[in-house]
C-alpha cells in the first residue's frame, strides 16, 4: 500500500521548471533514496514531500490525502503528526539541551515527556549526553540528537535531507545503522542525498535529473545489507553499555 | 513529569535579552508611574491648597510682600512673621462688600524643641475664623483651648503630648490631615495663645518688630471673604483705598500663579513621558526588529517541528508580555522607591504644593503604568511576530545552510 504518491507533478518558478511531470510513489514501511546533481529537483521535491511547499501542478498523496490542495495550516497539521524531518545542517535550537530539543518537537505535537525524550536519545546511543547543549556536541551527535527528535513523535515518514552530508565517515555509518534500525522497526524513510554511497543503503533509488525521473534503481543487496548493518549497531550499543 | 516551556527555556538561557528587555520596559514603566504620580500629586496639592485657603482677599501689611513672598508665605507656609494695627481688621470689616472677616497672627518659632526645624505658627480667632477651623474641625470636634495647639502632619510630636515654644508648654490637641503644602509644618492656636507666645518670645529677646507696644494689638493678616453678590476684585480696590500701611490681595490671583507653575511643570512632565515613550518605543522595535533576525532560523526549526503560526505569534507574545510585566513591576517599584520617600525633598524642589493620592489611586496608576508598558511592548512585539510568521521556514532553513 502507497504511503505517498506524487501524480504528476510540476513546480514551475517563472520560466523554470524545477520539477517537470515526475511520478513516483513509496510504499509503507519502504526505504528510498531520491539522488540527483544539484539543481536536478531534489529539494524542490523534499519541500513538497515534506508540506514546505506545494506544487503547480500535479497530486500529491501522502496517506491518502492529497496534500497539494490543503491550506497552509493543514499543511503545518499533516508535518506536524506525520513526518519526522532531518536536515544537513541538524537544525537544533542552540539555547536547548539534547532532551530539550527533542522534547520542543513533543511540545508542537502532544506533551513532552522527558522521559520518553530520553529513552529516544537512548536508542541513538546518547543517553548520556542529553543534558549537553549543541555546541558541547560533535556534529554526528547531534544529527543523532536531530534523529531522535524526528522520531520521537512516531511520524509514518521519516524525510532526511542529506543527513550525513555533514558527517565524516564513522558519525555516517551510525546514522545509516540508525535509518536501518528504523527500517526494521516498519518506518518508512526517503532520504535525499547526492552521495551514492548513502543512496546505496536504501531499498530503492530514485534518480532525478533536470526535474524528471531520469530511473529508478532497486538494491537487490538489501535483506544482506540491512542484516550487517543492524548487526553493527547492536554491537555499537553493546559497546556502550 | 518535567515541565518544559519553549517559553521559560528562551528567556531563562538568553539572560541578556531578556535583561535588556526587562530594562527597557522597566524605564517606560517607571516614567510612566512616576510622572503620573508627580503630576497627580501636584494637582491634589493645588486642589487641598484651594481648599484650605478658603478666603477671596487677604490683607497684609504693605511690606510683607517684598519682605517674605507673600504667596510662600500664605500658601506655602515658608516661615516668617509681620505684623500691622489691629485695627486693621476694623477697617477691613468696614469696608463695602466685605462679608466675612478674621485675623491671624503669625510667629516664628527660632527652636521648638520638638522640632529640628523652625515652624510657623498661626493664631487665629476662634470666634470669627472661617479659614483654618472647619480644617480643624476634621481632626478636633471642640473648641481649642488656651495654650492648646493643633500641628500639622509633618511636625514632630504625638497628639497629648506638650510641645515647647519659647519655653511655654503647649498641648498637642490634634493633627491635621496632610495638605501637601508647607502648612503641613505649621502649628494652630487662638489668639490667647499667639499672644502668649509673643511674648514668651519677646522676653528670650527676640524681636518681633512690633511697632504697637502691645502684642494684642496686632495682627499679621486680615482674610476676608466677600459678601454674596459684591465684586472680589472692587472689594480688593477698596480694601487697597480703605486700609493704611496694608496691601489686599486676591487669593484667586496667587493660586492661578500656582496654578500656572503646576501648569508649566505638569507640561514638562508630560512632555518628559512621551519624549522617554517614544524613545523606549523606538528602542523596543529596534530590539525586536534585531531579535526578527537572531531568532529566523530557530523559529523556522519550530514551524518545521509543527508550530503553527498562531503558535509561533502566541510564543513571541507570552515572552514580551513576561517580560514586560516583570520590567513594568520593576519600574514601577523602582519609582515608588525613588518618589515617595522624598516627596518633602519634590515639593521643596518644585515650590508647589504637593500631596500624594491617596493608596487606591497609587495602585490604579500603578495597574495603568503596568498595562500601557506591557501594551507598548505587545505591539512592538506582535509586529516581529506578524513578520516571523510569514517567513517561509523551508527557505529560511537553506538561505542558512
Amino acid at each position: 500500500m502507497s504511503l505517498l504518491e506524487l501524480k504528476n507533478i510540476s513546480k514551475i518558478y517563472g520560466d523554470l521548471k524545477a520539477l517537470d511531470n515526475v511520478s513516483i510513489s513509496v510504499e509503507k514501511g519502504e526505504w528510498v533514496a531520491i539522488m540527483g546533481p544539484s539543481g536536478s529537483g531534489k529539494s524542490t521535491m523534499m519541500n513538497i514531500i515534506g508540506c514546505m511547499d506545494k506544487p503547480t501542478l500535479g497530486e500529491v498523496l501522502l496517506d491518502g490525502v492529497d496534500i497539494a490542495k490543503e491550506s497552509s495550516k493543514k499543511l503545518t497539521d499533516i508535518r506536524r503528526d506525520k513526518i519526522g524531518l532531518i536536515f544537513q545542517q541538524f537544525h537544533m535550537v542552540n539555547y536547548l539541551t539534547a532532551v530539550e530539543n527533542v522534547m520542543v518537537s513533543q511540545y508542537y505535537h502532544s506533551l513532552p515527556d522527558e522521559q520518553e525524550a530520553l529513552e529516544a536519545l537512548e536508542k541513538v546511543g546518547l543517553r548520556e549526553r542529553a543534558h549537553h547543549l549543541p555546541s558541547q556536541l560533535s556534529g554526528g551527535e547531534q544529527q543523532r540528537v536531530c534523529v531522535a527528535r524526528a522520531l520521537i513523535n512516531h511520524p509514518e515518514l521519516i524525510l532526511a535531507d542529506e543527513p550525513t552530508g555533514n558527517l565524516d565517515e564513522a558519525n555516517e555509518n551510525i546514522v545509516l545503522d540508525l535509518f536501518a534500525q528504523l527500517h526494521a522497526e516498519g518506518t518508512t524513510l526517503i532520504v535525499v542525498t547526492h552521495d551514492p554511497e548513502v543512496a546505496e543503503a536504501a531499498q530503492r533509488t530514485i534518480v532525478l535529473e533536470h526535474g524528471r525521473v531520469a530511473r529508478e534503481v532497486v538494491n537487490e543487496n538489501f535483506e544482506e545489507q540491512q542484516k550487517v548493518w543492524l548487526e553493527r549497531l547492536k554491537a555499537r550499543k553493546d559497546e556502550i553499555k | 513529569m518535567k515541565r518544559f516551556s519553549p517559553v521559560i527555556r528562551n528567556l531563562t538561557r538568553k539572560p541578556g535579552r531578556t535583561a535588556a528587555l526587562v530594562l527597557l520596559t522597566a524605564f517606560l514603566a517607571l516614567s510612566v508611574f512616576a510622572g503620573s504620580v508627580v503630576v497627580s500629586s501636584l494637582r491634589q496639592g493645588l486642589g487641598s491648597m484651594e481648599n484650605r485657603l478658603g478666603a477671596d482677599i487677604i490683607v497684609v501689611p504693605a511690606e510683607a510682600e517684598s519682605r517674605f513672598g507673600l504667596k510662600n508665605l500664605l500658601l506655602q507656609g515658608t516661615v516668617g512673621a509681620f505684623y500691622m494695627d489691629a485695627s486693621a481688621l476694623e477697617r477691613v470689616r468696614e469696608t463695602e462688600g466685605v462679608g466675612k472677616a478674621s485675623a491671624q497672627v503669625f510667629l516664628s518659632s527660632m527652636k521648638a524643641d520638638c522640632c529640628s526645624v523652625k515652624v510657623q505658627i498661626i493664631g487665629f480667632d476662634p470666634d470669627t475664623d472661617f479659614v483654618v477651623q472647619p480644617w480643624i474641625a476634621e481632626s478636633l470636634n471642640r473648641p481649642l483651648e488656651d495654650l492648646e495647639v493643633v500641628i500639622g502632619c509633618r511636625v514632630a510630636a504625638e497628639v497629648g503630648e506638650d510641645f515647647r515654644i519659647y519655653d511655654r508648654k503647649c498641648r498637642v490637641a490634634a493633627r491635621l490631615a496632610q495638605t501637601g503644602t508647607g502648612l503641613d509644618t505649621a502649628v494652630y492656636c487662638n489668639l490667647n495663645t499667639i499672644h502668649t507666645l509673643l511674648r514668651a518670645a519677646e522676653e528670650k529677646g527676640i524681636s518681633h518688630k512690633i511697632d504697637s507696644g502691645n502684642d494684642a494689638d496686632v495682627v499679621s493678616a486680615v482674610y476676608v471673604r466677600v459678601a454674596p453678590g459684591a465684586d472680589v476684585g472692587q472689594v480688593n480696590n477698596l480694601l487697597n483705598g480703605h486700609v493704611r500701611k496694608a496691601t489686599a490681595v486676591r487669593t484667586a490671583g496667587m493660586i492661578s500663579e500656582v496654578s500656572d507653575s503646576l501648569a508649566g511643570v505638569s507640561n514638562t512632565i508630560a512632555v518628559l513621558i512621551g519624549t522617554v515613550w517614544g524613545l523606549a518605543l523606538l528602542i523596543l522595535l529596534i530590539v525586536f526588529a534585531m531579535m526578527v533576525n537572531e531568532r529566523r532560523r530557530e523559529l523556522a526549526v519550530y514551524r518545521l517541528l509543527g508550530m503553527s503560526r498562531r503558535m509561533l505569534s502566541g510564543l513571541i507574545l507570552k515572552e514580551t508580555v513576561l517580560c514586560s510585566l516583570a520590567g513594568a513591576l520593576c519600574g514601577i517599584a523602582l519609582g515608588a522607591v525613588l518618589i515617595f520617600p522624598f516627596t518633602t525633598l519634590i515639593e521643596t524642589s518644585l515650590k508647589l504644593p504637593y500631596l500624594t493620592p491617596a493608596p487606591g489611586t497609587v495602585l490604579l496608576y500603578a495597574a495603568a503604568a503596568a498595562a500601557v508598558t506591557v501594551a507598548a511592548a505587545c505591539i512592538a512585539g506582535f509586529r516581529t511576530a506578524l513578520r516571523l510568521s510569514r517567513v517561509d521556514p523551508g527557505s529560511t532553513l537553506r538561505e542558512g545552510a
